[in-house]
């Protein structure tokens, strides 16, 4: 692979949840330049008070490199791990889709829904919410069908990853604060 | 000595806090004081173990606890208040993170029940600081105060050493709190890596010896790791003899007076310096960074060389310039491995090893590229700091600088022999940084020759501490290198934007004599050459600080000079030489 083509790359960030960690990792990225295409965060483990972000980035192969270097300087972050480093891992992201229409294009909507496997969650007289799972592309093929017969809102989760295979076990906690 | 039996003593925070900043070993702390503050510096009141100093401006508190850092390895505490305490603190954090000095900076903060209220003298301390410290807390529960400033030393000294700010809301200060002494604080975490892989250190050993055109590229954080990795280098290059330059931040690593020493490399470096890293075949570098101040031209960086990195912090490695062999280490502990290795191999002396390139390298060097003419009475800025190192070279001297063109002549023309001499804003190049830095040091080093080498226009920046190196009777030599320009400034402008001297000259500057006078410390004045030296005997012989009006040469220009964009064989050498060579575009946009 070229060095200076761009690569997608999802990392995996185990944090202590503590006041401001989530702003240390949004102000690397910002601060040094990086992108993030998406980042989900929330709390895996009340009892150490761990926390999982996953992070979607781009950039060349030596950012990348960078970018998980300076998040693993951060003193809360505990593990840092490059999903995409071989791909072995799967990513799923949630969508509500709100979509408003009527006639034909209603019972269209959902013969499409049905077919994404998409579940409904709400609906109206003249509107549907459906919630579709599924890899970030299913996500955007459904909705970019869904805005062909109606009217859309639209709220994305952020991707969610994990490696397969065996667990990666979160460290020994006793080193802890 | 600290043991279980003391486990559960309670105190005020405030008394928790001092305790801690004892058990941590700190002996002195530089600050101000101010309203959400005020608990702790009640506590300083009653206690005498650690002295206050009480500087005159927030930024100066950092830049002295960094001089006193930088000197003597030791971490270097910081006390302000809320608000406008903590904001004006932020350029001295931002200069220790820059050039990883160790600092814990204490902050006052408005009560926990009024944050987020914009009460009197709040500022989001820690959200302000998290881009310019290494780390940063806010204490919202008094049962973490202890661990948390434990760990704030422990993350502050370890690994690359760096400022870390704790955020201290008053209420937490005056609460009551149970002591929680250093090895009974729970767990670690933060634990960098300082010992260096060995396949690693084998592999180099090998490159070095075999290498035809090798080069040691020293950074800061040789001295960073201690003054015996400094006389670890020396060990290796009087072992491997090979070619040693250092950055700015690395002076004094090897003695200036080393057989092997190219003198500082980079934008100012010297010749020889820079067309070794241009042309060799294998580049160890050692604690530095890369630095675009080093590499000029990254595209033009030293072509053809397999460059080895040795850097206790990873995210330095391979941030700009590609190596072949990365090394993540201490760089005392690296530099040790690697001459056990050496010491196990056979090589041949360096004249019969790599005599072509040594050769080369001299003819490089007689080039003279620091030569300069002294001529008329007319004080040459190079030539009074020649001077001054000529006339203090023989006593422990201590050199604390400013930013700009007085900064380089200084690191041109002065000499290190040992580490931890030498204090200079390198990463931020902050204006006003070396007389506050001085305090500091003198602070550490009561008894030694301390000197500020200054710029007029840099000294006006903090000069108001002239009133503490009067109030604590420091005895601060100021060797200001008054040109009336902003001289870097002025020769950017110069060289680069056509003459155009736009807002860089100093007006209005004071009578710098009458200055120090009233501020009860000495002052004198040079005005041409020969009162150089009368002014640098009786500057020495004086017990009291002494503020020195070094009157020289308006428009010397700083050389050797790469442009900004240029490669490392494009130099400058001198004013002649600069008719032919042109900025690019792209240099232009560089700083």
């Amino acid at each position: 692979m070229s060095q200076n083509q761009e690569i997608r790359c999802t990392l995996s960030v185990l944090v202590d949840n503590e006041p401001g960690v989530l702003a240390r990792v949004i102000g690397l990225f910002s601060g040094r330049g990086y992108n993030i295409e998406s980042l989900t965060v929330a709390e895996i483990d009340t009892k150490v008070s761990i926390s999982r972000i996953s992070i979607v980035t781009c950039g060349t192969p030596m950012v990348i490199e960078q970018i998980k270097a300076q998040l693993r300087r951060l003193v809360p972050v505990h593990d840092v791990d490059d999903l995409s480093d071989n791909s072995v891992h799967v990513e799923r992201e949630l969508a509500l889709v709100k979509i408003v229409n009527t006639g034909s294009n209603r019972i269209e909507a959902l013969r499409i829904a049905q077919s994404f496997r998409a579940h409904t969650v709400d609906s109206t007289l003249d509107s549907f919410v459906f919630e579709i799972t599924g890899t970030s592309s299913k996500l955007a093929a459904f909705i970019n069908l869904m805005k062909a017969i109606g009217d859309v809102e639209i709220a994305r989760s952020g991707v969610c990853a994990m490696s397969r295979g065996k667990i990666s076990k979160l460290k020994q906690r006793d080193d802890m604060l | 000595m600290e043991g279980n039996t003391e486990t559960n003593l309670t105190m005020s925070g405030a008394d928790a806090i001092l305790r801690v900043l004892e058990e941590q070993g700190v002996e002195v702390i530089f600050g101000y004081p101010g309203g959400a503050i005020l608990p702790i510096y009640d506590s300083l009141f009653k206690s005498n173990s650690i002295k206050h100093i009480l500087v005159r401006h927030e930024q100066a508190a950092v830049h002295a606890a960094e001089g006193y850092a930088r000197s003597t390895g030791k971490v270097g505490v910081v006390l302000v208040t809320s608000g406008p305490g903590a904001t004006n603190a932020v350029t001295g954090l931002t200069d220790a993170l820059m050039d990883s000095v160790p600092i814990v900076c204490l902050s006052g903060q408005v009560p926990t029940h009024l944050i987020g209220n914009d009460a009197f003298q709040e500022a989001d301390t820690t959200g302000i600081t998290r881009p310019c410290t290494k780390h940063n807390y806010l204490v919202k529960e008094s049962e973490k105060l202890c661990s948390t400033l434990h760990e704030a030393f422990h993350v502050a000294r370890s690994g690359r050493p760096g400022p870390v700010v704790v955020d201290l809301p008053k209420d937490i200060q005056l609460s009551e709190c149970i002591y929680i002494s250093r090895q009974d604080r729970h767990g670690r975490r933060y634990k960098p890596i300082i010992n260096p892989d060995k396949s690693k250190i084998i592999e180099v050993a090998k490159l070095l010896v075999n290498a035809k055109k090798p080069i040691i590229y020293g950074g800061g954080g040789i001295i960073n790791s201690g003054p015996e990795a400094s006389n670890l280098l020396r060990e290796l290059v009087d072992l491997v003899e090979i070619p040693t330059t250092l950055t700015l931040m690395g002076l004094g690593a090897l003695p200036h007076d080393n057989k092997f020493f190219l003198g500082m490399l980079g934008m100012h470096g010297t010749y020889e310096a820079n067309l070794s890293m241009y042309n060799c075949d294998v580049m160890l570098n050692i604690g530095a960074r890369f630095d675009d101040r080093i590499t000029g031209n990254l595209k033009e960086f030293s072509p053809n060389s397999k460059k080895i990195h040795i850097d206790i912090d990873p995210s330095s490695i391979n941030k700009s310039v590609p190596v072949d062999i990365p090394i993540i280490s201490d760089a005392g502990s690296a530099l040790k491995e690697l001459i056990y290795e050496l010491k196990k191999l056979k090589f041949k002396d360096s004249e019969n090893r790599i005599g072509v390139w040594l050769t080369q390298i001299d003819e490089w060097r007689s080039k003279k590229c620091l030569d300069f003419n002294q001529t008329g009475k007319i004080i040459k800025p190079q030539y009074a700091i020649k001077r001054l190192f000529e006339k203090t070279k023989n006593i422990e001297t201590f050199i604390t600088t400013e930013v700009g063109q007085h900064q380089m002549w200084a690191a041109q023309y002065y000499g290190f022999s040992k580490p931890n001499r030498w204090m200079t804003s390198g990463g931020l190049g902050t204006m006003g940084y070396g007389l506050p830095s001085a305090m500091g040091v003198q602070i550490a080093h009561p008894e030694k020759l301390v000197i500020d080498i200054s710029g007029e226009a840099s000294f006006l920046m903090n000069m108001q501490e002239l009133s503490t190196l009067k109030q604590y009777k420091l005895p601060v030599k100021v060797f200001i290198i008054n040109n009336q320009w902003m001289g870097m400034v002025r020769q950017w402008q110069q060289l680069i934007h056509g003459g155009r001297y736009s807002e860089s000259y100093t007006d209005s500057l004071p009578d710098f004599k009458s200055l120090a006078e009233s501020f009860g410390l000495e002052g004198l004045r040079a005005e041409n050459v020969d009162q150089l030296d009368d002014v640098i005997d009786q500057m020495m012989a004086s017990k009291s600080a002494v503020l020195c009006d070094i009157q020289v040469a308006k428009e010397e220009n700083c050389f050797p000079m790469i442009p900004s964009g240029a490669a490392h064989y494009d130099m400058l050498l001198g004013p002649e030489d600069k008719q032919n060579k042109k900025v690019s575009k792209d240099g232009l946009a560089l700083v």
